[in-house]
């Protein structure tokens, strides 16, 4: 068994972050544990660009926003274990992984940081009546056949979920010259950034079919063709209201899953509206020296985010090695009204500096006002003019602000009368 | 010129072929398929039944519990999963309760050991999940669970290790007989001759005894509809749980998998076709939550659908055709034709091939077939002596389920090879995890381009016609 101060695992834009940030505070001992051949992650096959327009205020390309991460961790000589995959990891710190050259091995490390990402929600998970042909791809799937391994999926698509990646496919499907016939969103709003429809869907006339859902895919061995049909309230089809497409190709792009198979494992526990582990505003979960960021966390619409929310993980992961774990003075923050959730769930008062607030709105709104309440105190508030599902909203508490907490905080969205 | 040919891939033929391969004989398998275990083997509920269903002296009722009896041998052999979890019919009604009794009797008469009808209160401290509407069940300890293509592949695999041969793509489209000989012709004119013929063709069964000159088989589908949830749900239940049975069939059952996944269906409709259907779907929804009202069809991970042929006899018909000499029809095996397989093909080969071919045993054949698949399941130390004789075990390519290259460049060059993704998917279980291929795919069809030898391009996921791709970006 080998020992390490830190151990992250995945080198995604999250892992990679992590290990800089932990790095540029002072731990040297770190060890990036990868289960692809390259570092990078998902970055690898966005080769479109609007990666980094927040961070360092230019337009780059997935590959291109991984490259300055993959650049910094190197000058820093971080110890980078790729083709790597981990089996298991225990509460107290233990991690077992496989590869080719080193077979079944264990690291015990100080603290653990988690950036396994996310996969996404498959057609079989929606039970969607039809045949199994060939033809039918997860978004991100097809991104990984057409960018990374060079081939066209077909030349007549439907596309059921609007999320970014599903509209991200529809325009580079279209560019390869493929016919994009319709993208479905069951919900009356799409879960992509509106940049990506005015980009991805309208710029090319791709028609967005909200509160639509496919209801049978047709085909032998090959995809043949979809049915869609509108749907009520409860999200249940409407007869009479279905629609034929011919197509020989189905996209899904229905949802991101974080990876929490490893932390479910290692009993660690998890929020049921986000999908990951409940954290502080260090990003710790509630098994000390266990840190979470990026998508595993929480599933981001923008790479930017997961920058600064693993550069937070990273700092908290090398405090604890450094200074170890101080008493929790514990505040819970909880999504109140039209906001689904607020991450980190809890905020230790100990540990001094602001406190950003990460959460999603509930349902597209316009004129409306987000909040953080304490009791009968309000500690920040926004304006916003438009707020959807697709967008992540923050809000930043003081530290004196934090420090004066004494009950739970409350997100919440007020609409204008 | 074959001794026997087998036509049809699934379970029935494939534990013909390998009970054949116990003999000198020359035996060859013909399958219509670009694979073995495309039909009814492939999806069905993979129970190994007790046997108290059949009606007495009936062949599903000799062949059942002969079968059920064979099965953990069976299944050792050939390094099969198969686990004894019980069966229980559940009975929500004090109706419903008295006919477990005739069942029970029914049971007894056929030969099944250990039926025992229970109370509300034993039912629960086996199945806590149960419905609160169930008044009691049968238990019947003999009852299993078997992964159903796993058990078909290697009997196969088993076969072919011991000379017998299989051919693909083999669509039989016209038989002759001349004098003592059957020829046999595909679409693509391929011409097999051969002594006996065994009809295991499943669906096709009516009409390969048709073209071998018997037009007396009638063989109907009856589709069912499955779903399948998440490992995470594994232990949900841990018996396989059926409602009192009704003409149409066993019903909706609630069922641990050999896997660790909860598998609940099937649907029972006359008709052909594997697709599934939102009434069907919803049906099993409804029918599964009766049994098991907090279910947790949330986590499902897929759902499919198989068929399952049965003749107007409603037995199996396993028999040398009244009309044609030295055809073996095996034929409308629907339930419990899993389970009654080992022991069907046991029969067909004792009493009907040797009694007519008089064959010499061979000597050679060996029973065993351990794969080392599973690799998971290995202690570290023997992951790691795997490894180091060849490091493809190291890399992991299906995440959910832990599958390594290692066992995926295995699976596509022992026996029978697999040369598609969802050939890959039934030998290895790479695909069939809670992501549902959505990161492997792409890396198996790239090995199996590489061991294979063909282009990106040419890999299929099932076949001619469902290539992944379609070409190359310029």
């Amino acid at each position: 068994m080998r020992n390490c101060d830190i151990v992250i695992i995945g080198g995604g834009p999250a892992g990679l972050a992590a290990a800089i940030a932990a790095y540029d505070n002072g731990v040297k001992n770190i060890l990036i544990l990868e289960r692809e051949e390259r570092t990078g992650g998902i970055l690898n096959q966005c080769i479109h660009n609007g990666f980094g327009l927040t961070r360092f205020k230019e337009s780059l390309s997935g590959p291109e926003y991984a490259a300055r991460f993959i650049e910094e961790a190197k000058k820093r000589n971080i110890e980078t274990l790729v083709g790597t995959t981990v089996l298991s990891l225990s509460k107290d710190k233990t991690i077992t992984a496989i590869n080719s050259t080193d077979g079944v091995f264990t690291v015990k490390a100080k603290a653990v940081v988690l950036a396994m990402g996310c996969r996404e929600r498959s057609r079989g998970a929606l039970n969607i009546a039809g045949t199994r042909p060939a033809g039918i791809y997860s978004a991100g799937t097809a991104q990984k056949y057409v960018n990374i391994k060079g081939y066209l999926l077909g030349k007549e698509v439907v596309i059921l979920g609007s999320g970014d990646i599903g509209l991200i496919m529809a325009r580079r499907m279209t560019l390869e010259g493929a016919k994009v016939h319709a993208v479905c969103e069951i919900m009356p709003y799409s879960s992509g950034l509106k940049r990506n429809i005015v980009q991805c869907l309208d710029d090319f006339g791709i028609p967005l079919y909200l509160n639509h859902t496919i209801t049978r895919i047709d085909g032998d061995n090959r995809v043949s063709g979809v049915e869609i049909s509108r749907v009520d309230e409860n999200k249940k089809p409407i007869a009479g209201t279905q629609k034929y497409f011919h197509c020989d190709t189905v996209l899904f792009s229905v949802g991101l899953i974080p990876e929490n198979e490893l932390t479910k494992g290692a009993d660690i526990p998890l929020s049921p509206r986000t999908r990951g582990a409940v954290v502080y505003q260090n990003r710790e979960t509630l098994i000390g020296g266990i840190f979470a960021c990026g998508n595993v966390l929480q599933v981001h619409d923008l790479v930017d985010f997961v920058s600064e929310e693993a550069e937070i993980a990273g700092r908290g992961a090398a405090d604890y090695v450094l200074c170890g774990s101080g008493e929790k003075s514990p505040i819970d923050t909880t999504n109140g009204r039209n906001v689904s959730y607020v991450l980190p769930q809890k905020i230790d008062k100990n540990v001094a500096g602001d406190v950003k607030l990460f959460f999603r709105v509930s349902n597209t709104f316009r004129n409306c006002t987000v909040k953080a309440v304490s009791g009968e105190k309000t500690l920040a508030t926004r304006k916003k003019k438009i707020a959807a599902p697709g967008e992540m909203e923050t809000l930043t508490l003081g530290s004196n602000v934090v420090e004066s907490v004494s009950e739970p905080i409350t997100v919440l969205l007020e609409e204008e009368n | 010129m074959y001794d026997c040919i087998v036509i049809g891939g699934g379970v029935v033929g494939g534990t013909i072929l390998r009970e054949l391969a116990k003999y000198k004989l020359h035996t060859i398998m013909l399958e219509k398929q670009s694979d073995v275990c495309m039909g009814q083997s492939r999806a069905n509920s993979g129970i190994v039944h007790a046997g108290y269903d059949a009606l007495c002296g009936t062949n599903k009722a000799k062949f059942n519990v002969a079968g059920n009896k064979m099965m953990k041998e069976y299944c050792a052999e050939l390094g099969v999963k198969y686990r004894n979890n019980g069966s229980l019919v559940v009975a929500f009604s004090d109706e419903e309760k008295s006919a477990l009794k005739e069942l029970k009797s029914r049971g007894e008469k056929n030969g099944v050991d250990g039926l025992k009808v229970i109370g509300i209160k034993e039912l629960k401290k086996m199945e806590p999940n149960i419905s609160e509407k169930a008044v009691g069940a049968l238990f019947a300890p003999t009852g299993g669970i078997v992964c159903p293509y796993e058990l078909t592949i290697a009997a196969i695999g088993n076969a072919m290790d011991n000379g017998a041969e299989l051919l693909t793509d083999f669509d039989v489209v016209r038989i002759e007989k001349r004098g003592e000989t059957f020829d046999i012709f595909s679409k693509d004119g391929r011409e097999v001759k051969g002594k006996m013929l065994i009809n295991c063709a499943g669906l096709g069964g009516g009409k390969i005894a048709a073209l071998a000159g018997d037009d007396s088989v009638r063989v109907m589908p009856r589709k069912g509809e499955y779903i399948l949830l998440d490992r995470e749900s594994g232990n949900f239940v841990s018996h396989t749980l059926f409602f009192a049975p009704t003409k149409l069939g066993k019903g909706v059952l609630v069922s641990q998998t050999v896997d660790n996944n909860i598998l609940v269906g099937p649907t029972a409709v006359e008709c052909d076709g594997t697709d599934t259907t939102a009434d069907g779907l919803k049906y099993i929804m409804e029918k599964s939550r009766e049994m098991c009202p907090n279910l947790p069809l949330y986590n499902t991970i897929t759902s499919f659908a198989g068929v399952r042929a049965f003749c107007d006899r409603h037995d199996f018909i396993i028999e040398e055709s009244a009309k044609v000499g030295n055809l073996i029809n095996c034929v409308g095996i629907e339930s419990p034709g899993l389970t009654s397989a080992p022991a069907i093909a046991k029969y067909v080969a004792e009493e009907i091939i040797c009694k007519r071919l008089l064959p010499e045993k061979n000597e050679k054949f060996n029973p065993v077939r351990k794969p080392d698949y599973f690799f998971k399941n290995l202690s570290a130390k023997d992951k790691n002596v795997l490894i180091k004789r060849n490091p493809s075990y190291g890399k992991i390519v299906c995440r959910c389920e832990q599958i390594t290259e290692g066992e995926i460049i295995r699976a596509i060059k022992e026996n029978p090879p697999a040369r598609s993704v969802d050939a890959v998917k039934r030998r290895t279980r790479s695909g069939m995890g809670r992501c549902q291929g959505g990161f492997c795919q792409p890396q198996v069809a790239e090995i199996l381009a590489r061991e294979l030898g063909v282009l990106f391009e040419d890999v299929t996921k099932s076949g001619i016609g469902s290539e992944l791709v379609t070409e190359k970006i310029k």
